[in-house]
């Protein structure tokens, strides 16, 4: 270095020139880079924002619904007075309506159009009402019903008069119908109290997500009452028992492999061993909450066990050094400071299993299930699986529906997670 | 009965804790007890309780296959000889029949007449197993009981013994995983090779036509040829590398800023965000995926497709304007901003375990924030980062909702990523809804794809956790 010769004044402003360019590329290079990860994480969330808000605003119509009030001349001609339910009131509404309206209806066509607006709702609502007082017959009754799922679509402005005809589902002659009704005040938008009222059902203003929410309630609780305590066990006896051996290594290396098994797989399981070999029955919420606990059990057992790694030694060897066994320790003194973290980790493998729906497809979730379950033996749906199937429905009113049943899942979920957040933030200490 | 049994086995083991109880304090009467009376009382209560359970759960297992094989060893010969599927939905309605409800489908002669009598056997049979059954639990409980009264006495080590049990009894716990794991493998193992033995895994894994809706006519292909996967694995991995050029970029960077330039209130609003993101149930994702990107990336390509229709690209603008709803592109869209939060949270926790003197000594030479990022923390996260993402690919592949509802049906050997294209998941999905008839090759071949599925994520779960494990390790 010695013969290195002194650079001149020219060089040296040259360098530094280059220097000061160089700089600045680095710098713009730096605020790029900064901007990338700006625009990764603008793009979760606006992804996030437009999820959410999508879902919202294709659901929130569902929420209310149109019902129509008209009144019903109890003909004795047509109802038989032994059994009422057998009478077809929608066809006899729409003639009595169009008698009222003076239009005529040589065959029969009109009645059939305009009957088809009315849900056969009506039909059980106005046979309920007449075999409970037969003195109706023969006189003439007001009587509440909601209105097709079409029809409801055209007053919510989903079904447009700007369609050509043969492409939607209702022909100008009912618009004008429907808009008739209106006019005459006899249609009321109300809250749909059926969506939360009823269990499902093939028509869409009377398809309601209850069964679905009992069904999921139901399986909720199996997974609960069995994958609780098997995961909390195996959290102790793997944090607290276990010797440093081959077996602990070997169930410690199986537990993180099971916590990442893709969910349809464990549908596999239960499909093979707990319908066709244990033959429960099928579609029930006893399998779904087997196969879900099962599921559920790694993550909770990972759960489990970072909270009770954060309960500190001395505790346990304060017990230790006042003469309690190791079960006391654990069970008097250990599990007890470290419950609050087990809660939380259980509500949040709790929600995570309400929202699986891949497995519940193979043990025959995905089948229609009208009504409400009863039992845990019994078919049922659940809330996922019924996104699933009315996301399938070919009706145009199920899809806001879905939207609606998207809601509730979300709810359900949002309330589990505020339960846990809330008892981490109450009870959580730090050493 | 089975609340019945239970409300009695509850009994009973309080009336073993109250007689241990009251034994141990009289026998231990005048001398020093090695443990207290209610420790004694926690002995008989386990052995009452203990082999009870064994006996229900044991049941509960046995009670399906018994009696399934005894329906079918007496059943008679019309009924032995009807097709498996059948004779399942037989024997199902004999047991409804049984408990006098209806049957639930309408058998033609000779079943309708073999249905009543049928029907009273499989109720015999029935409550024989049930009163069994009850039986059993009940007497497994008295003996239990009886013995751990039996042994109580002033020099027995009753605590010990209880803590012995509980000990076994944490251990049965965490032995419910590896059950579990030999679950999945026996149940999948043992259809797959059923279905092996009507397709050779060789034309099952490098076969390139998949029609199994076929499989039952016989004028088809050959049943053999229709079960290949190769258009299924394609599917799965188009779909995946699309999902993975969305999730890692993004996932990355987002891990990047928060770790390394956002300050803690941006962590505290951001973090819980994605988390929102990776708590979305995927049949949302699915749902959205459908109705909103689908038709959305279709208007788009068709609105290209007509610009460039007519054109010197009329090829082209001629296949755009025909893409459907349903494409690859789709699901591995959507499927990768599922994957986000995922990606970041893992690469999040792997940039923060690396040791600030790393940045320190590179802010000293003079680097700049993302120099240091790119040149220093990148390299040392390296093998943590490519741990994450191969989690992430392990998790796109066994995704299903989300192509179930996006990807379509089509089993089509293609890498364009606005074909319908079918995945591995899906093909299960399908196989196994609606109708199924439990023997053949058909219903089968979803195992088939079940152990092929499992096998893949097994793989990448055991690399991925050595490599995170390893990369732990290097700074702790």
């Amino acid at each position: 270095m010695t013969d290195a010769s002194v650079p001149t004044p020219a060089a040296q402003a040259e360098r530094l020139g280059r220097l000061e360019a160089g700089l600045k590329r680095r710098h713009a290079r730096e605020g790029r880079f900064k901007l990338y990860g700006r625009l990764a994480i603008a793009f979760a969330i606006a992804f996030l924002v437009i999820l959410l808000g999508r879902i919202g605003l294709q659901g929130y119509s569902a929420f209310t619904a149109h019902s129509v009030t008209v009144p019903v001349y109890m003909d004795t001609t047509r109802i038989d007075r032994a059994y009422p339910a057998g009478t077809n009131f929608e066809l006899l509404v729409a003639e009595q309506q169009l008698a009222r309206w003076g239009v005529a209806d040589p065959d029969g066509s009109n009645a059939a159009a305009l009957r088809s607006l009315y849900s056969s709702e009506l039909k059980f609502a106005a046979a309920e009402r007449v075999s409970r007082s037969p003195e109706l017959l023969g006189r003439s009754t007001p009587i509440s019903a909601p209105l097709s799922d079409d029809a409801d679509l055209y007053f919510k402005g989903e079904i447009k008069r700007s369609t050509p005809e043969a492409q939607r589902r209702l022909s100008d002659q009912q618009m004008d119908w429907l808009d008739r009704m209106k006019e005459e005040g006899v249609v009321q938008r109300h809250f749909a109290t059926a969506l939360f009222t009823n269990g499902d059902s093939t028509e869409p203003e009377l398809a309601g997500v209850l069964g679905a929410v009992i069904g999921s309630a139901l399986m909720l609780l199996v997974t609960a009452l069995i994958a609780i305590p098997l995961g909390v066990g195996a959290a102790i006896w793997l944090e607290e028992f276990s010797p440093r051996n081959r077996i602990t290594a070997f169930i410690e290396v199986n537990i993180n492999n099971l916590a990442a098994v893709p969910s349809i797989v464990y549908g596999l399981l239960g499909l093979a061993v707990f319908i066709n070999f244990m033959h429960l029955p099928r579609a029930s919420p006893l399998v779904g909450g087997l196969v879900l606990a099962l599921m559920a059990l790694p993550t909770l057992i990972i759960a489990t066990r970072s909270s009770l790694k954060a309960v500190p030694p001395s505790i346990r060897e304060a017990a230790l050094a006042m003469g309690a066994s190791r079960t006391q320790t654990v069970f008097q003194h250990v599990l007890p400071l470290a419950m609050p973290g087990v809660m939380t980790g259980s509500i949040i493998s709790m929600a995570h299993a309400l929202g699986e729906t891949a497995p519940l497809l193979l043990i025959g979730m995905v089948s229609f299930t009208p009504g409400l379950p009863t039992s845990i033996v019994e078919p049922a749906g659940a809330l996922p699986s019924l996104v699933y199937i009315w996301e399938n429905a070919s009706e145009r009113a199920f899809h806001e529906r879905t939207a609606a049943a998207i809601i509730v899942l979300l709810a359900f979920m949002v309330v589990m997670n505020a339960a846990a957040i809330l008892l981490r933030r109450r009870f959580e200490r730090r050493w | 009965m089975l609340w019945l049994v239970l409300a009695l086995l509850v009994v009973l083991c309080a009336g073993a804790f109250a007689a241990g109880r009251a034994l141990a304090a009289r026998r231990a009467e005048g001398g020093k007890a090695h443990s207290r009376p209610n420790q004694h009382a926690a002995y008989a209560l386990i052995w009452s309780a203990a082999p009870a359970i064994v006996m229900l759960v044991l049941g509960a297992v046995a009670a399906g296959p018994v009696t399934q094989k005894l329906m079918l060893e007496g059943a008679p010969e019309a009924v032995q000889t009807l097709e498996p599927f059948r004779r399942q939905a037989f024997l199902g309605d004999a047991h409804r029949v049984g408990q006098g409800l209806e049957a639930q489908q309408l058998w033609e002669q000779p079943y309708a007449e073999l249905l009543p009598a049928e029907g009273r056997r499989a109720h015999r049979i029935e409550s024989t197993l049930t009163w069994g059954g009850a039986a059993a639990v009940i007497l497994a409980a008295l003996l239990g009981a009886l013995f751990a009264l039996s042994q109580i006495k002033a020099s027995m080590r009753a605590r010990n013994r209880v803590e012995g049990w509980i000990g076994g009894l944490l251990f049965a716990c965490s032995v419910v995983a590896i059950l579990t794991t030999l679950g999945i493998i026996g149940a999948l193992a043992w259809d797959s090779l059923r279905f092996f033995q009507s397709v050779p895994p060789t034309d099952f894994l490098f076969g390139t036509q998949w029609s199994p809706q076929t499989a039952i006519r016989a004028d088809q292909v050959g049943s053999s040829g229709a079960f290949g996967a190769v258009p299924l694995f394609a599917g799965t991995l188009l779909i995946m590398l699309i999902a993975m050029t969305v999730a890692a970029p993004i996932g990355l960077f987002s891990a990047i800023y928060l770790s390394e330039y956002a300050g803690p209130v941006t962590r505290a609003v951001v973090k819980p965000v994605l988390e929102v993101l990776a708590g979305v149930p995927t049949v949302v994702y699915g749902f959205f995926a459908a109705l909103t990107v689908g038709p959305a990336f279709r208007a788009f390509f068709n609105g290209i497709g007509a610009q460039l229709a007519g054109g010197p690209l009329d090829g082209l603008g001629q296949y755009l304007m025909l893409v459907q709803n349903q494409m690859a592109l789709v699901a591995g869209a959507v499927m990768g901003i599922m994957l986000i939060p995922f990606v970041s949270s893992l690469s999040d926790d792997i940039l923060n375990a690396v040791p600030q003197s790393l940045r320190d000594g590179s802010y000293a030479m003079g680097a700049t924030q993302s120099e240091t990022v790119k040149r220093v923390l990148l390299p040392a996260a390296l093998p943590g980062i490519s741990g994450a993402l191969l989690l992430a690919v392990s998790r796109a592949i066994g995704e299903t909702m989300i192509v179930t509802m996006a990807a379509g049906l089509a089993a089509r050997l293609t890498f364009n990523p606005l074909d319908t294209v079918t995945t591995v998941t899906v093909q299960i999905v399908t196989l196994l809804t609606g109708d199924q008839e439990f023997n053949s090759p058909k219903t089968l071949a979803a195992f088939g794809l079940g152990l092929t599925l499992f096998v893949a994520t097994l793989g990448l779960n055991l690399i991925a956790q050595r490599i995170v494990q390893r990369y732990r390790e290097q700074y702790d």
